[in-house]
């Protein structure tokens, strides 16, 4: 069903759903600086921002979580945990890369072979509305990564940008519980048709231009090339480029406790960090930055399409706009494509 | 300036005097350059020189400290790498500088805040930067995009160098006090913690600050000790502003200025306004600035009877 909501109404609409949901969207911290957080006052969200530096996954599987909570008073032990939602969340505002993230990390959190009960009920309890991307950046690659600007996969609702309105598109059982939001309109043929006209106009902009698919055989041959010497050599080492990733997913697990109390906390980690192979004996498998970034790329473009069928990697741009050293992941996949 | 680095570059190659010169290279995006390693005299062709050099390539002699290494170096970079030497660092090789006297770098995040629309490229013109998107072009004054840090630079001709390309410059600052700092100053105590409190809170933990700094070569990091455990890995406000004073106070005396640090960080937090001040406090405390005399002992590393100590109380 096609339907369409006016600009104007867009604050409203947002506080309307405030009322059934916890709601999520893009918000800007400082110019240029934005995450996705449950928003408190409909105002705080903007709207146009493109890629926030935090990827959506932190609403779904968050940097820093607690999962419970333990105490001993006298005799009595409690553990609290906190898998459990209070309520249902509404995710407005994240693009495809990011919903793509998600499901990627699906995978992993929802697999065949564990499941992951904090990650899942947040899942389940989340109805997701993506906006379509009419503008990409020069750093997207999307549509090499198996997406597109108008991918609609994982929305449960959709939205284009059609100047002064969007067109509002119901893709799930999920999204149709919203259908019925009293700022919706029916959406005009001419409506249909200009969202028809952005879709092709972006979708011919990002024409896919790295080949991925290539990549994964490259990299079975050269685990131990001599290309990792050379392509480490930039990059630093600090994790801003895993961190901001929409699909990587590594955590660490740490008590943060003190005499009988404390809780147990889940934190986003990342393979770049020299601590995250450090084994007890003292021995580290992966020593030096040339093994870590070699992983990094080894996870993103082999393990895991031998694991899942997919790469890790949806074609966002963060770590290319992010690295403070200029470390552009589309150079490197070039380089590993061509040996 | 360019052709004089890849010339002096190319010959030290060919001479093999070293294994490896690190310098800049066209980067991938617009307003950027790249750390590039530079191996082979043929290499050496890659090399660039201009406003987006903002790097401090002294981070990375850590990483390659088995190597006979040449380092580009703006002012700032080779007060680092002399403030290194003063710590030791270099027990295999020492560095071979090759100083370039800095035109003061341009904050490519400035730029493209004051230009609506993506940049596709930038390219500088005299005092002119271009920058041109889709469907836009503009001409800015380079002088008004300069990072805060080389605003108030009076150190741009790195001293000592083994070799020095271009004249040596006059070594007067744009400003006299760092914007920030003086913003920071003018505050009361609590607005201070509000600000301090407001920039940590972006903190993801990347470390990316420590990284690019080339002081922060610790075998082991405090924040990344598990036994004992100074810090936790989470994001309460109350872990994120300890790493970020200990990181700041780490810095106090060794610190060059360079403003890496800021530039690295993906949630543009501020930190130069606490480690600018530090500076100055030593300087004025002390009479001591990081990386200008080559074996003038750390002020806080050595104890002399004739130390101020007003401040203990």
């Amino acid at each position: 069903m096609k339907l369409k909501l006016d600009k104007k109404d867009l604050r409203p609409f947002w506080e309307s759903l405030m009322a059934d949901y916890d709601l999520y969207g893009p918000v800007e911290l400082t110019e240029g600086v934005s995450v996705f957080k449950k928003i408190d006052r409909p105002e705080e969200i903007s709207p146009n921002v493109l890629n926030t530096q935090k990827p959506a996954k932190d609403v779904f599987f968050p940097q820093s979580e607690v999962m419970f909570r333990y105490e001993e008073a006298g005799k009595r032990k409690e553990v609290t945990s906190f898998e459990e939602l209070k309520r249902k969340r509404v995710l407005w505002g994240a693009r495809p890369c990011d919903i793509q993230g998600i499901s990627v990390i699906d995978h992993v959190f929802l697999g065949k072979d564990y499941t992951d009960v904090y990650f899942q009920r947040k899942r389940e309890g989340t109805t997701i509305i993506g906006v379509a991307c009419d503008h990409p950046r020069s750093t997207c690659f999307c549509s090499s990564a198996g997406g597109g600007p108008f991918l609609r996969d994982g929305s449960d609702l959709f939205f284009v940008d059609l100047g002064k309105a969007y067109l509002v598109e119901v893709l799930t059982e999920k999204g149709k519980a919203i259908q019925g939001n009293r700022f919706f309109q029916k959406a005009k043929k001419e409506d249909l048709a200009f969202a028809k006209e952005v879709e092709k106009k972006a979708s011919k902009e990002l024409k896919p231009t790295l080949s991925l698919e290539e990549t994964e055989k490259k990299l079975d041959q050269l685990v131990e090339s001599a290309l990792w010497d050379r392509i480490h050599e930039k990059c630093l080492g600090c994790g801003a480029c895993t961190l901001l990733c929409p699909t990587c997913h590594c955590f660490d697990i740490a008590d943060e406790s003190l005499n009988r109390c404390g809780q147990r906390v889940r934190n986003w980690d990342t393979c770049l960090s020299e601590i995250y192979s450090q084994e007890t004996s003292g021995h580290n498998p992966r020593p030096t930055v040339r093994e870590r970034t070699r992983q990094r790329l080894m996870h993103k473009f082999s393990y895991f399409p031998k694991n899942f069928g997919r790469i890790a990697c949806v074609g966002c741009g963060r770590c290319i706009l992010y690295c403070p050293a200029n470390f552009d992941i589309r150079q490197v996949i070039e380089k590993i494509n061509a040996n | 300036m360019q052709q004089k680095i890849r010339d002096i570059a190319k010959a030290l190659l060919l001479k093999k005097e070293l294994d490896l010169i690190i310098g800049f290279g066209e980067g991938s995006l617009p307003l950027r350059a790249t750390p590039i390693f530079v191996r082979t005299p043929e290499e050496a062709d890659q090399l660039v020189w201009n406003s987006f050099c903002e790097n401090n390539l002294a981070t990375y002699l850590s990483k390659f400290s088995q190597l006979r290494v040449g380092l580009v170096v703006k002012g700032c970079d080779g007060r680092s790498v002399t403030a290194l030497h003063l710590e030791k660092r270099f027990r295999n090789h020492p560095v071979f500088r090759i100083g370039v006297a800095c035109q003061r770098m341009v904050d490519r995040r400035k730029v493209r805040k004051a230009v609506k629309g993506e940049i596709l490229a930038a390219y500088e013109q005299g005092d002119r930067i271009l920058v041109r998107g889709k469907d836009f072009e503009v001409s800015l004054n380079r002088g008004d995009f300069l990072y805060p840090s080389c605003r108030v630079c009076t150190r741009r001709t790195p001293s000592p160098v083994d070799v020095l390309i271009g004249d040596r410059v006059e070594e007067i600052p744009l400003i006299e006090t760092h914007p920030e700092v003086a913003a920071f100053e003018t505050m009361s105590p609590e607005e201070r913690w509000r600000f301090f409190e407001r920039e940590t809170s972006r903190c993801i933990r990347c470390y990316a600050c420590r990284e690019a700094c080339p002081m922060c070569y610790c075998r082991e990091c405090f924040v990344d000790n598990s036994h004992p455990k100074w810090i936790e890995k989470g994001l309460a406000p109350s872990d994120l502003q300890f790493y970020h004073i200990v990181r700041a106070f780490h810095q106090a005396g060794r610190c060059s200025g360079c403003g890496a640090c800021e530039r690295a960080c993906p949630m543009e937090i501020r930190l130069t306004y606490l480690t600018q001040r530090l500076n100055r406090d030593v300087k004025e405390l002390f009479g001591f600035e990081a990386g200008i005399v080559p074996d003038a002992p750390p002020p806080l590393s050595t104890f002399d009877t004739e130390d101020k100590q007003e401040f203990i109380k």
